[in-house]
């Protein structure tokens, strides 16, 4: 499903990403751990399409295509999602028209009429009620105000309303407390198909005890340095990096 | 001939045409010594520094329209609000046109400035109210000067007017260039309510210059709600003259929706003449090309115990201009004032400016006033937000200006117009997002 060879990226004149190797099949959950600053938002930032990202170097090939020919909207209409490690408020927006727009705008692009008011409402509850969001919240303006676990819960429910193909979730466990983060990794095991896969980014192996992951990445410094199973995350939660850095010499 | 001197000259011929022997016509006389005296406003004044009127006075235009241009209700029709029942008052180049209007005189009157200031039924009202709350400065004095027709509305105490007040002021093709001056008269009594929704509209590609004076006054615990759409074509310039007395516990609001035009001022004066009154401003600009428009505003806090709200948001694009100039005068008497006023503004493009200046006299010491300008662009981040949820790049655009204007138009208390004007904002950005607010 996502290929990644050789990418190279940098923002501002600094180079961040250098090198990143990554292969990810339908069906797959893969687990990218890291220091802080290693590069993991940037790398998810770079396949979603931020612009002040500039690739340098290297591929990504999501289903056959290279990705970066795409605007982020297109990259979306594809089906790549990110959860957005800090997601931007948008005041005097709701969240149900938000999703409104979104869920059209995403049809429009697929040649698809607007979808009937009274199954969009369906859907928002069907999916709300997924992740146990209360039905106040979603008359709100689109993550103002919100608490840190809320709009993390807040990210996890544009991705059940969009099914995409490739979610990446980027340390969507911080903030949330542990009923919380149950929640929405209940919502995201429950949204996992044979024909999509998911990202999991995160600082902690706390969140893949919840979602449990088939390749865990360890992230230094702009590149994948080690790839194993999921018990590297517990090796990594016991350990720390120190070990790993010494052992790949960074 | 400057613009000047033609309309000195034009007061002569005018004075020939009106009945000279009235209290009417001293009042136009020593208007047009007034603005003789004064002359246009130039940037030299503090108050238009960054608004200059040169180009827009540059044209010949004609001040008496030789005939009356009909007009077909179809070819209009967009222009008015025309999904819910109300009163229209409709002229074409500055004179009444009674096929595209519905007056009233039951309950309230809703009617012609012409007919008030000819009839001994209201002169009584014309001798208490017209020209008193307008302040004496030149383009008010100039229309003042030519004043004969425009709007009278009159709402008797104790009354809510059933339907909102349409008043639509068309100009057409027939002259080269044109300059109207409509003076509107709105007397609005004692727990008396009404809605206003004023237009103008120019339908040719000529020059059309208007200089409008609107009175209104609201006595004790009236309830005032005043739009304006200011949709104009980019031939069309628009002094809008605005001067609001409130007395007690009287509650008046001015939204002013910009979208058109070539330049647009907007002075807009309330006067507090009693406690407990509550003022609202409130606009709305999007603009794009050359377009200039410019709010200034005045709130005249005279007794104590009341509130201002003011809230302004522009858009503005291309090499387009905005001016927000907000004064706030609150006198020694006025104690326990609340003022606030807020200016925000996203630039589109670098060459778009806005100028934007409050300023406070504040001589009570017990007030709350607050006052905040911000400009700036749209939110890469909030953009990026929107794309990368499958939103294209003009739709994330139009969305965040949307949001961004949204608290202006959550106080419209007129469903169909707040549509209207979001369908006026999504045209403007050229884009439908496929929602309302
Ligand atoms: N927009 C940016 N401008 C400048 N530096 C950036 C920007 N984004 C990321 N960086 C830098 O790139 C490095 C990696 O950041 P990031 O991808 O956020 O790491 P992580 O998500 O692994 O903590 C950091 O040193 C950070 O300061
Ligand atoms: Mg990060």
């Amino acid at each position: 499903m996502l290929k990644i060879k050789n990418l190279h990226a940098k923002v501002e004149g600094l180079k961040i990403l250098k090198g990143i190797d990554l292969e990810i099949n339908a069906g797959e959950v893969h687990a990218i751990m890291g220091p802080n600053g290693s590069g993991k938002s940037t790398l998810s930032s770079v396949i979603a399409g931020k612009e002040e990202y500039e690739v340098t170097r290297g591929e990504i090939i999501f289903e056959g295509e290279e990705l970066t020919e795409f605007d982020p909207e297109e990259r979306a209409h594809k089906g790549v999602f990110l959860s957005f490690q800090y997601p931007v408020e948008i005041p005097g927006v709701t969240v149900t028209n938000f999703m409104r727009t979104v869920i059209n705008a995403n049809r429009k692009a697929r040649g698809e009429k607007d979808m009937p008011a009274n199954e969009m409402l369906k859907k928002i509850r069907e999916k709300s009620e997924l992740l146990e969001i209360d039905r106040k919240f979603l008359s709100r303006s689109l993550n103002e105000g919100f608490s840190g676990g809320e709009k993390k819960r807040n990210e996890i429910f544009q991705m059940a309303m969009l099914e995409p193909k490739l979610a990446i979730l980027d340390e969507t466990d911080s903030g949330l407390d542990i009923d919380a983060l149950r929640i929405v990794a209940n919502g995201v095991n429950k949204l996992r198909r044979p024909d999509n896969a998911t990202l999991v980014i995160t600082h902690y192996q706390r969140l893949l005890d919840h979602i449990i992951p088939d390749f865990v990445h360890v992230m230094l410094d702009g590149k994948i340095v080690k790839s194993g199973g999921k018990e590297l995350a517990y090796e990594l939660e016991e350990k720390g990096y120190d070990w790993i850095k010494e052992e790949v010499g960074a | 001939m400057e613009l000047k001197d033609k309309l000195l000259s034009s007061f002569l011929a005018f004075e020939e045409n009106v009945d000279m022997h009235t209290d009417i016509h001293e009042i136009r006389s020593r208007a047009i010594k007034d603005f003789e005296e004064k002359g246009f406003p130039t940037r030299k004044q503090e108050a238009w520094k960054y608004t200059s009127l040169n180009k827009v006075l540059k044209h010949d235009y004609t001040v008496f329209p030789k005939k009356e241009d009909t007009i077909d209700y179809r070819d209009v029709e967009k222009y008015f609000i025309d999904d819910i029942d109300t009163y229209k008052i409709v002229f074409i180049d500055g004179i009444y046109a009674s096929h595209l209007s519905a007056t009233t005189h039951e309950k309230i009157d809703a009617c012609l400035m012409s007919s008030a200031l000819n009839s001994s039924k209201y002169k009584p009202i014309i001798d208490n109210y017209f020209n008193t709350v307008a302040p004496k400065e030149s383009l008010t004095s100039l229309n003042t000067a030519f004043s004969r027709e425009g709007a009278f509305i009159n709402i008797p105490k104790n009354t809510m007017a059933d339907k909102p007040i349409q008043v639509i002021n068309f100009s057409t093709g027939n002259e080269s260039a044109l300059l109207v001056q409509p003076r509107n008269l709105i007397v609005v009594g004692e727990n008396s309510h009404v809605q206003i929704i004023e237009r103008h509209q120019s339908l040719t590609d000529h020059p059309v210059l208007t200089n409008s004076v609107t009175e209104i006054y609201a006595d004790k615990r009236a309830i005032v709600d005043y739009y304006k759409i200011q949709n104009d074509n980019h031939q069309a310039s628009l002094i809008d003259n605005t001067f609001i007395e409130q007395h007690r516990e009287s509650n008046c609001s001015v939204h002013t929706f910009s979208f058109g035009g070539n330049l647009t001022r907007n002075n807009l004066n309330f006067y507090q003449k009693g406690e407990r009154i509550d003022s609202t401003l409130k606009g709305i600009t999007v603009i794009g090309g050359k377009q200039h428009v410019d709010h200034n505003t005045l709130v005249h806090h005279i007794e104590p115990n009341c509130e201002s709200h003011q809230d302004y948001k522009g858009v503005f694009g291309e090499s387009s201009t905005g001016v927000f100039n907000g004064k706030i005068i609150v006198n020694k008497e006025a104690q326990k004032t609340n003022a606030f006023q807020a200016n925000n503004n996203i630039l589109l493009d670098d060459k778009a400016t806005i100028n934007s200046k409050p300023q406070l006299e504040i001589f009570a010491d017990d007030v709350k006033c607050s006052h905040g300008c911000t400009i700036g662009q749209l939110d890469d981040d909030a953009l990026f937000y929107l794309r990368s949820r499958g939103i294209p790049l003009k739709e994330a655009r139009a969305l965040l200006m949307y949001a961004f204007a949204n608290n202006v138009l959550e106080s419209v208390k007129i469903p169909e117009l707040k549509a209207r004007i979001t369908k006026i904002i999504a045209l403007k950005l050229g884009v439908n997002v496929g929602y309302s607010l």
